[in-house]
């Protein structure tokens, strides 16, 4: 218990007295996981309308995909990245193995199914039918899927949230294919790690309550808009 | 001389071998109020979606004041029609948001939308709920709420699909009240369809009657209601006094 407080108070320590490491692997963590949630919202947010909205061949492989992407272990992740960006891997000319750009990539491949899964799965629970009522007093097809995704903003949000929330706390695709490199690709999350096998408990303890806060403030906003105006469900006695 | 603004030739809609909707011709014309009855999954949702260019037939030809609708043309042609579906489907906004939906996506500017919709606001009843959240609706304003969206777009061609589904007694009685007040001012061409005979004679200038996708009979209410052309139409049509006969010619008779 006293290590966990003592942990909490290196933490504000830190903080406050602005180390300079600190603050850099804070804000390098949200550069790179907030880089890697946008990128996966801009890929998974058309692919997960597209699968609930459209029939072609395969949609049901690709859907099927989607879904077990949903869980994919960081580790596996990080392994194969690291085996495609090696100097001697097929994209090792782009000579980002050990960047902040390839930890990016990795937490792309991580976020992006978890995007397209519930952005799909939010999709299907809307009325098939008011699409049809949209198209019916005139909009657009680019008209009614917006509208469509504004309907469906709260669970959207909660898409943004798992996304974003899967790729901060990962540590072993960051690991991987970052290298936990000081001032240039150290996370953290690896920071963490390193500072746990190091012994440094009160360090490693004030790292993770940044990280929990970071998590936190995130969450909280989002929450804030996702509650906004929603349903209120009858109260039971 | 009424145009015509609507007119299906050949139409049929397909689901794989069933075959859902099968009409050679169908017209409808300018300021007419048209009714299709029919029983559930004859057909008539489909015939709507159809007609307001929602649903493409498998095969026939859909023509919106003589030009035929291709896929070309068929956003431009459809946003002179507007479709109230059987659910009212408002989206979580407020009233007035949502019955000057369709205006906004068609650009109208906010005064222009204000003076179009306050009037139809009033003329249907729901003016004073303009600031309240669509969530919050009982089911005979959100219809209304729906009603004023398709109607505020001063379409050529309306189509209300079960416009009185799920309404409780007072509720269907007031707005059958108020939409034969509203609808003749419109200017629209209607479209109805229903299960409910009584909301159809109410309502429409002729009447059609649907049975597994295929159009019996339509005509004027009277005619309908009076001359039904086979059983299956009378048993719709509710004539009370049926009774089994033979048509005979004259030679037939004189044989005897």
């Amino acid at each position: 218990m006293e290590l966990i407080w003592h942990g909490i108070l290196k933490a504000v320590e830190l903080l406050v007295s602005g180390d300079t490491e600190v603050w850099k692997i804070t804000w390098l963590s949200v550069k790179i996981s907030g880089a890697a949630t946008l990128i996966s919202l801009l890929l998974g947010i058309p692919l997960g309308i597209g699968l609930a909205l459209m029939r072609f061949p395969g949609r049901g492989l690709v859907a099927a995909l989607i879904n077990t992407g949903m869980g994919l272990p960081p580790v596996v992740v990080g392994l194969f990245i690291s085996i495609l960006l090696w100097r001697s891997g097929p994209l090792g000319f782009l000579e980002l193995i050990y960047t902040p750009q390839a930890m990016i990539l990795a937490q792309v491949v991580i976020a992006f199914p978890i995007v397209a899964g519930l952005t799909m799965a939010t999709f299907q629970s809307l009325d098939p039918n008011l699409a049809l009522q949209l198209l019916g007093i005139g909009a657009s097809k680019r008209q009614m899927v917006w509208l469509l995704c504004k309907e469906a903003r709260l669970p959207l949000l909660a898409a943004v949230m798992a996304g974003f929330g899967g790729v901060i706390s990962e540590v072993g695709a960051s690991m991987m294919v970052g290298g936990n490199i000081r001032g240039q690709t150290r996370v953290l999350t690896t920071a963490t790690v390193l500072e746990t096998g190091r012994g440094d408990f009160d360090v490693a303890i004030a790292l993770g309550f940044i990280l929990l806060t970071v998590c936190f403030v995130l969450n909280y906003f989002l929450t804030h808009i996702q509650q906004r105006g929603r349903t209120q469900w009858p109260s039971v006695s | 001389m009424a145009q015509c603004v609507v007119a299906l030739g050949n139409v049929q809609v397909r689901y794989g071998a069933a075959t859902v909707l099968d009409v050679p011709s169908f017209d409808v014309f300018d300021s007419e109020i048209v009714a299709v009855i029919g029983a559930n999954g004859s057909g008539k949702s489909t015939l709507l979606r159809v007609l307001g260019l929602l649903q493409q037939p498998t095969c026939g030809k859909v023509y919106f004041r003589s030009e035929m609708a291709k896929p070309a043309n068929c956003f431009a042609l459809r946003r002179r029609t507007a479709s109230v579906l059987q659910a009212p489907l408002l989206l979580d906004s407020t009233v007035y948001a949502n019955a000057a939906l369709g205006l906004k996506l068609r650009g109208v500017d906010r005064e222009q939308i204000e003076a179009r919709l306050q009037p139809w606001l009033e003329r249907l009843g729901i003016a004073h709920l303009a600031a309240r959240p669509a969530r919050t609706l009982s089911g005979g304003e959100a219809r209304r709420t729906s009603l004023a969206r398709a109607l505020v777009l001063e379409p050529e061609l309306l189509l209300l699909d079960e416009p009185f589904s799920a309404l409780d007694a007072p509720s269907r009685e007031a707005l059958l009240v108020d939409l034969q007040h509203v609808l003749p001012q419109s200017q629209a061409a209607v479209v109805i369809v229903t299960h409910d005979l009584y909301e159809a004679a109410a309502l429409a200038d002729r009447i059609g009657v649907l049975s597994q996708g295929k159009l019996l009979q339509i005509g004027p209410i009277e005619e309908v209601l009076t001359s039904p052309v086979s059983k299956e139409v009378a048993v719709f049509v509710a004539v009370q006094n049926r009774m089994s006969a033979e048509r005979r010619s004259p030679r037939s008779r004189r044989r005897r």
